[in-house]
């Protein structure tokens, strides 16, 4: 994709800056300590925490920033920031 | 037609032939007859634009940037503080690549406190990317914003322009100026036609956020086409040329540099004085040279070299010192030079309105001549 002239953009553009790339911590989620309370998801800055089919929950890691609120929140301390390599 | 007239007012009256849409300005002394003219011409309806009045400077530079996002032909003119108070939307104006004109009636930065002529407010916006042209004289200030036009709104530039030109030296001073009638400039210069523009039907949003995988190729887009920007000043110079007979066409202005062992490198107003010092100093039998920058943004760093490639000494003179360093001209006349055994002496000197005499270029010359230099010329030893 080319770059825009004097950085111009249509509405909703905002999707397309890949905020994942901020991250140096990664929440990882422990599927046995999570008792699927959605406390994550609620708090989550970016709303990039959804739930799977089996009603766990996981981060879209191409916009999660790493900020740590859910590791910070989650009553059960299912999830653990650990350090990404990249 | 010629006109004998004061350097504001014959900008003032071009510029209004360019047929701006939207002017916003804030005096500032020596640029305050500029816009007190426009302001006039919007008044009696000699000119079909919308005169915005500010608060201050960094006002007027906003609301340049909001009408020419709209698609408007935009004016604008300041000095010093004023260009000072501006700094962040000069950086935003070139980053959103508007085409806005604004001249600069080029006066010394605070503190102390001066309202008189150097060049340090437009040096000191070098980096913001806008193209910078320095004029020697009122009828090529005036003639500098018909091509800045051309050159901003170009589609592969996309850039704004400040027109240079010393204040009081040149802002204040009458002589003849031929001022091309509306017909002419009509004929060269025609309407605007915006690359983007606002549009409530269609919304888009300039100068967006970018993430660190973009900052970085933004930057290097603004800076190609500041450097585009060269061949097409080149050519709309040229035009302007073939239509009016005044050719300012080169980045550079050499005078008597055939033979020259010292070469002078000098902008603005400064370099007329120079041109009847190097006569002088002909007549004599001195082997001196000028080598004038007209365009300082892009910087002419190849065509420099080119010039100054046969001569035996370089002599910069700068109405501006990066403080802690040198003057900005030089240090990159000095790059431009690298790997040249010829010497690059620079000259810090006209500061605050410190006048510059045919005595003190010869004085420069022999400086250079015996081999001293980076230094501030002409300090009065008695007040330190």
């Amino acid at each position: 994709m080319g770059l825009a002239v004097g950085c111009r953009a249509k509405p909703g553009k905002a999707r397309d800056n890949r905020t994942g790339s901020w991250r140096v911590f990664k929440p990882s989620f422990d599927r046995g300590k999570c008792t699927k309370c959605g406390m994550c998801m609620t708090l989550c800055p970016e709303g990039c925490i959804h739930q799977t089919e089996e009603e766990f929950v996981e981060p879209d890691y191409t916009y999660c920033k790493g900020c740590g609120i859910c590791a910070e929140e989650c009553p059960g301390e299912a999830i653990a920031m650990k350090q990404e390599e990249k | 037609m010629m006109e004998i007239t004061e350097g504001s007012h014959a900008i003032a009256k071009i510029v209004a032939r360019c047929r701006p849409q939207v002017v916003s300005a804030y005096p500032i002394t020596p640029q305050t007859h500029i816009v007190e003219a426009l302001a006039d011409y919007v008044a009696d309806c000699k000119l079909d634009a919308d005169y915005i009045t500010v608060e201050n400077e960094m006002s007027a530079l906003s609301a340049c940037i909001g009408a020419s996002a709209a698609g408007s032909r935009v004016y604008s003119a300041t000095t010093s503080q004023g260009l000072a108070l501006m700094f962040e939307a000069c950086f935003n104006a070139a980053g959103m690549r508007l085409p806005i004109i604004m001249s600069i009636a080029n006066r010394a930065l605070g503190a102390p406190l001066s309202i008189w002529n150097d060049q340090q407010d437009s040096i000191s916006l070098r980096d913001s990317g806008w193209l910078q042209f320095y004029a020697e004289d009122n009828q090529e200030a005036t003639d500098m914003h018909i091509i800045a036009y051309k050159v901003a709104e170009d589609h592969s530039v996309l850039l704004p322009v400040f027109v240079c030109f010393d204040g009081f030296i040149l802002s204040h001073t009458y002589e003849p100026v031929d001022m091309l009638p509306q017909e002419d400039v009509d004929k060269y210069l025609p309407k605007f036609t915006p690359y983007e523009k606002l549009d409530a039907e269609d919304p888009i949003s300039f100068g967006m956020y970018a993430t660190p995988e973009y900052y970085h190729e933004f930057r290097y887009e603004i800076d190609r086409a500041a450097k585009r920007a060269a061949d097409v000043y080149r050519a709309a110079a040229k035009d302007f040329a073939g239509m009016f007979g005044r050719d300012y066409s080169g980045l550079i202005e050499e005078y008597r540099m055939e033979d020259a062992e010292t070469a002078i490198v000098a902008m603005g107003s400064i370099c007329g004085t120079i041109k009847d010092a190097i006569d002088e100093m002909r007549d004599a039998g001195k082997k001196v040279g000028l080598v004038r920058i007209r365009v300082f943004r892009p910087f002419p760093d190849k065509e420099i070299a080119q010039a100054l490639a046969k001569t035996k000494r370089v002599a910069v003179l700068d109405k501006n010192i990066s403080l802690g360093s040198k003057g900005a001209v030089a240090l990159e006349v000095k790059d431009a030079m690298y790997g040249k055994t010829i010497p690059v002496l620079n000259y810090i000197l006209g500061l605050g309105g410190r006048d510059v005499r045919k005595r003190d270029i010869a004085a420069i010359v022999a400086l250079a001549e015996k081999g001293e230099g980076d230094m501030f010329y002409g300090l009065r030893k008695e007040v330190l």
